[in-house]
């Protein structure tokens, strides 16, 4: 770890040895167009995947919850974890395939135009966060169902004697004592969301052009492609500046640390 | 299996007999049964279009079933069909050494699992029990590790391991997890913690020192926790992409998700072969799911506790 600080403060092409510049490439990444781009995928990534994965993972945590306990169907849900990111990519490469993909299939049956899912400027990025939202989903749900089985069922049987509705018992109790369980996993889906990677190197390797470059693509591409060590290493740098002020942030807005159920 | 609603207990007998058939229950079943289908159907068309002849399937792109029904995707991948008949279903024809993928992704995701279980319990032992100094200071430096992306750690992973004159050799990629991670020293810290000390002591009076107290005590008591440990070990190292893709890129060291990838783009005229890749991507899969149907039960509880405490 210590090294990698050292590292991005020198120019270390890959068959060399490490010369120190101090913080030369920190300079250079605040005036690289790429790494900014980079940086506004990998963030519209994050959204999208974050936003939607969340919103659904906690619905249907509430279903399973409401509805069965059957482990079958947690099972179920949780499949899509277990396999890698390469073959869920590659599947959802498959079923939304230009000319024969079953999604586009379906959409010209509907008469709707076909849409070149991982091809186009504006769908690239959804696609692939909607890739990983698949991937997610079941085992994000899992995670707020575990925290949905810590709140005491006499709160929600004092709830419904005081004649509050399902829905609003939603928001007035189970959301605000969900909170500091939520908050833990917000930090870690979006940790790990940042750090997005298998997926574009699978589907459009960073293309067309530069949609669908995030960041640790970019990290990937100058450190082992063009084998400029140093540079790679001061971006990862960065990134891992950006996790944390994000962590804490989190936290902190959340109040990760006390709950509600004194 | 049970449709009974959680919180009939409220008010036992009044509701019971409208809840179960309420417009809002009815809703949340039929959203509930829209999102298994989005779950799962993936995995039927992989099995669909891997029995499917790869040649065939532009003429019956939303058939449900296999078109022009076929094992020569399986047989592709698995390099027991001649080299005509592959090119014929639509297969690229170059050789896949699949089984060497195979072979090279057993020995990684083995080696680590063995290795970091076996290496972790005894330092989450030595973090929970022993009384050492700076104890404390050196487990607060692993929970902050824990939140280190990856990314960071394995550029200079990558140095360390070319220095090693490790790069791509399969001792290069298993390297760098083997001996611990911190997550696995967390999760068994906490379960040692609560064995009660009691055990120990009267083992200790018996005459047996810490080794032996590990050894013939902690460990058989604390199975549940280590297999739990062991599965979910082997399935993240088993889909590990990034950190294979940088140290294990050649012929001899690559494994099963980083084939797959080179898989995709050997692209014969246009068209990928998507039957062989779907048979790829089935067989690619099939050891974590076997693991996954015969610790099912393992493997959902502990999410709730790994991930959130």
């Amino acid at each position: 770890m210590i090294r990698g600080f050292y590292f991005s403060m020198t120019q270390y092409n890959i068959l060399g040895t490490p010369k120190w510049i101090g913080f030369d490439n920190f300079v250079r990444i605040g005036k690289d167009p790429l790494f900014w781009n980079a940086l506004g995928v990998t963030l519209e990534y994050v959204v999208l995947n974050i936003g939607f994965q969340t919103i659904i993972a906690i619905v249907l945590a509430v279903m399973m919850q409401r509805l069965t306990k059957s482990v079958v169907l947690r099972g179920a849900l949780l499949l899509p974890w277990l396999v890698s990111n390469v073959i869920a990519a590659m599947v959802w490469f498959w079923l939304l395939d230009y000319q024969i993909g079953l999604v586009n299939q379906f959409l010209a049956w509907t008469g709707a135009s076909k849409i070149a899912f991982f091809g186009d400027s504006f769908w690239a990025i959804p696609t692939i966060a909607f890739v990983n939202v698949w991937r997610h989903m079941g085992y994000t749900a899992l995670l707020v169902f575990a925290g949905l089985q810590t709140i005491p069922k006499y709160v929600y049987e004092a709830a419904s004697i005081d004649g509050s509705s399902e829905w609003s018992s939603f928001w007035r109790m189970t959301m605000p004592l969900l909170r500091p369980v939520l908050a833990m996993i917000l930090v870690i889906t979006v940790t790990g969301s940042f750090q997005v990677f298998d997926t574009v190197a699978v589907t459009t390797r960073g293309g067309p052009v530069n949609i669908t470059r995030v960041l640790q693509y970019y990290i990937y591409q100058k450190g082992f492609a063009e084998g400029q060590f140093g540079y790679a290493s001061a971006i990862s740098v960065v990134l891992f500046l950006i996790l944390a002020v994000m962590a804490a942030l989190q936290l902190r807005l959340l109040r990760a640390g006390e709950s509600d159920l004194a | 299996m049970t449709t009974t609603p959680v919180r009939a207990s409220a008010t036992p007998q009044a509701r019971k007999h409208h809840r179960p058939v309420s417009l809002g229950r009815i809703v949340a079943w039929v959203a509930m049964i829209a999102f298994l289908i989005v779950t799962l159907f993936p995995f039927y068309w992989m099995l669909r279009t891997a029995l499917s002849t790869t040649r065939s399937l532009p003429s019956a792109p939303g058939s449900l079933l296999p078109v022009d029904f076929t094992w020569g995707a399986f047989e592709r991948v698995l390099g027991l069909g001649s080299r005509a008949q592959a090119v014929a279903e639509g297969g690229s024809g170059a050789s896949v050494n699949f089984w060497l993928y195979l072979r090279n992704s057993v020995v990684y995701a083995g080696s680590v699992t063995i290795g970091q279980v076996f290496f972790c319990a005894m330092a989450a032992y030595a973090f929970a029990r022993l009384r050492w100094p700076g104890r404390n200071l050196v487990f607060g430096i692993f929970l902050g590790a824990l939140l280190v992306p990856p990314i960071f750690t394995s550029l200079p992973n990558f140095i360390l391991v070319k220095n090693l004159g490790l790069l791509n050799t399969l001792p290069g990629m298993i390297l760098p997890t083997f001996l611990m991670t911190p997550f696995a020293i967390f999760f068994l810290r906490q379960f040692f913690l609560g064995i009660s000390r009691e055990i120990e002591e009267s083992a200790a009076l018996d005459g047996a020192g810490p080794w032996r107290t590990f050894f013939r005590i902690i460990l058989p008591m604390s199975t549940a926790p280590v297999t739990t440990l062991a599965i979910l070990t082997f399935i993240a190292t088993w889909n590990d992409y990034f950190w294979p893709l940088l140290v294990g890129n050649t012929e001899q060291a690559r494994v099963l998700t980083v084939a797959l990838g080179v898989f995709r783009s050997q692209t014969p005229a246009g068209s990928p072969d998507w039957a062989g890749l779907m048979a790829a991507t089935l067989i690619a899969a099939a050891p974590v799911l076997v693991l996954f149907f015969a610790f099912a039960r393992k493997i959902i509880d502990s999410i709730g506790y790994s991930g959130v405490k």
